[in-house]
């Protein structure tokens, strides 16, 4: 009889202890996010990688077919032909780092009117993606807002092209309407790191004779480095990645079909289960590379920016002094 | 000397301003003209130019015909239903989450860290192809508690925002209650929960935003457009039928950016915060 009792009383003991209290509550806490990373994030995970040896559909047989996915995937020509579109993406991600850099500088030093042109350059990032394609299309049609604003400055409106439709420009297009969306959010975030820096550097370096350009070089553009580099790799993944603009503007026709897009297609229009799943493990693939990159580049880079930002300035102050000296 | 500083500092101030200028007007032309266009009679659309100022800035006929023929009432209801439940269970899951991992040390702490860190390497919308099959295994597609799971389930970011929070708040607080006789679950509720005010502003705002926004996995997920439309994806309506009656479809996109307008200009600072501290850190 005392056995029965026993076992339960020992255990609601310990349930009541520290230890056992720990234990609860790390599960309690934990138990649901764990799930549900494990059920659609590395469950879907896993399951792509088995699709991936195999022809198959939604629904329907399935055959193991090895390495043929990913022989298809790398042999298609339209698939080349999507990763060289990445380039023009990624052209325009650093074009859209270099604006966000120049307008977050000019913006962090004191400006007439500076929460207005902050806000109106950030807000088409909190435009929705089906919201942007619409305006876009509507933007680029033929006659409509782009023709006009340019025959505004002299432009012939017959001498245009069709913005969305003519192979040489749509794809320019649509990565300047990407650039529109991003732009501000880069802008907003190098603003926060530019304001971060020490306001005394600010002061020392002024008093000591330095002008605009020689704060930005040797002041803000050292300390804000380490975001700048990191935003310059993930353009990388996003660029590999990019989706949006062709999926709601163009829907990927004459020839602006990106990768990710090719492979949305893939999977949903052609049901082609195992090759959209292969093409989404190669895109993994390359962003894991890129990142492990990033992690290098950033173990080994810049351990010592802190010192080179003071010796940087040091050496620019001693030179200014020199100069004042004459 | 002067002379030559000043004309420098006119060149400067010149080139500023002009430049602001002429990316505030390229930010913001492609949203003024929806606007204008939104504003003309059909009549009007049909003969005048898209960049010609509407006749009667008070018309607010396409409005009304885009939300009735959108179904935004119901959409905008969906959406708010979707907002209060993932924003309400992510911030929970998540900062409980955060803080067993920055207060408890055991075995599995580092890997389970890392494991969320490497989910966030995987592109979200490639998986689509077998989160579907598994949304259908468990019946959860076309309906709104089955997207809920789902949007509660893809978030990284707030997880590390609260842990680098807790990194932030003195351990000796927890101890001291403890000591006091606090359970766990006091602490995490009655002390910590309360100073993570800053944090969860910071999560709301990065997670309502990308749950008003998303419309990728809403269209997938909750295919039946009668009965669960949302704010972004009552837009498809315009694809079919209305072509290139954009007097209309720019109706639309209007209505649907308004309250995120509204949003962003009562709380500016707070997004701009929100942005600069979700951003990665390494």
């Amino acid at each position: 009889m005392g056995d029965r009792d026993r076992v339960p009383n020992r255990l609601v003991k310990w349930l009541k202890s520290g230890k056992g209290q720990r234990c609860i509550i790390m599960i309690a806490f934990m138990a649901v996010p764990l799930l549900l990373l494990v059920v659609f994030t590395y469950l879907p995970f896993i399951k792509m990688f088995e699709f991936s040896f195999y022809s198959m559909k939604y629904l329907g047989e399935r055959h193991f077919i090895g390495l043929q996915n990913y022989k298809d995937v790398l042999t298609d020509k339209e698939v080349m032909n999507s990763l060289l579109l990445a380039l023009y993406y990624l052209i325009g991600s650093f074009v859209q780092l270099a604006l966000a850099l120049y307008f977050a500088t000019m913006l962090s030093f004191k400006t007439k009117g500076g929460n207005f042109f902050k806000g109106a350059i950030f807000f088409p990032y909190l435009i929705s993606g089906i919201a942007m394609g619409f305006m876009f299309r509507f933007f680029y049609t033929r006659g409509f807002v782009l023709d006009t604003v340019l025959s505004w400055l002299g432009f012939d409106p017959e001498s245009l092209p069709y913005w969305l439709r003519d192979k040489g420009v749509n794809n320019i297009s649509l990565v300047a309407a990407s650039v529109w969306k991003y732009m501000g959010q880069n802008m907003v975030l190098f603003i926060g790191a530019i304001m971060s820096v020490d306001k005394e550097l600010y002061e020392s370096a002024s008093l000591d004779g330095a002008n605009k350009w020689h704060q930005f070089r040797y002041i803000i553009l050292p300390s804000i480095s380490t975001i700048i580099v990191l935003n310059m790799i993930l353009s990388i993944t996003g660029s590999l990645s990019a989706f949006e603009p062709p999926y709601v503007i163009t829907g990927g026709t004459r020839g602006t079909s990106t990768f990710f897009l090719l492979m949305h297609n893939m999977a949903h229009r052609h049901q082609k289960v195992g090759k959209a799943s292969a093409m989404a493990l190669i895109l993994f693939s390359l962003i894991v590379i890129v990142t492990i990159a990033q992690k290098l580049i950033f173990k080994y880079g810049f351990s010592d920016r802190n010192e080179s930002i003071s010796r940087k300035t040091a050496r620019m102050l001693k030179r200014q002094r020199a100069k004042e000296a004459k | 000397m002067t002379f030559k500083r000043r004309f420098f500092y006119i060149l400067r101030t010149f080139i500023k301003y002009s430049s602001l200028i002429i990316i505030t007007f390229i930010s913001v032309l492609p949203t003024v003209s929806t606007v204008i266009t939104a504003l003309k009679t059909k009549e009007e659309y049909a003969s005048t130019n898209v960049m010609t100022p509407p006749g009667n800035w008070l018309n607010i006929s396409n409005f009304i015909t885009a939300w009735k023929d959108a179904n935004m009432g119901l959409a905008f209801r969906n959406t708010l239903i979707i907002l209060v439940f993932v924003l309400f269970g992510s911030i929970m899951f998540g900062s409980m989450l955060a803080y067993i991992l920055s207060r408890f040390k055991f075995r599995g702490n580092g890997f389970i860290r890392n494991l969320f860190l490497f989910a966030a390497l995987i592109p979200g919308i490639a998986t689509q192809v077998t989160v579907y099959q598994i949304m259908h295994a468990l019946n959860l597609i076309n309906t709104l508690h089955g997207y809920i799971i789902l949007m509660m389930g893809t978030d990284v970011i707030s997880i590390y925002i609260f842990i680098q929070f807790f990194e932030n708040i003195p351990v000796s607080l927890d101890e001291s209650a403890i000591i006091d006789g606090c359970t766990y679950y006091g602490v995490f509720f009655k002390i910590l929960f309360p100073l993570l005010k800053p944090a969860i502003i910071t999560c709301m705002i990065l997670k309502g935003v990308s749950t008003y926004n998303e419309y990728y996995m809403s269209n997938l997920y909750l295919q039946n457009k009668s009965l669960y439309v949302t704010v972004s994806t009552s837009l498809y309506t315009f694809t079919g039928p209305y072509g290139n009656q954009y007097n209309y479809i720019c109706a639309g996109v209007i209505i649907t950016m308004l309250p995120a307008l509204i949003i962003f200009i009562l709380c500016q600072k707070q997004i701009y915060n929100g942005l600069t501290q979700g951003a990665v850190k390494e």
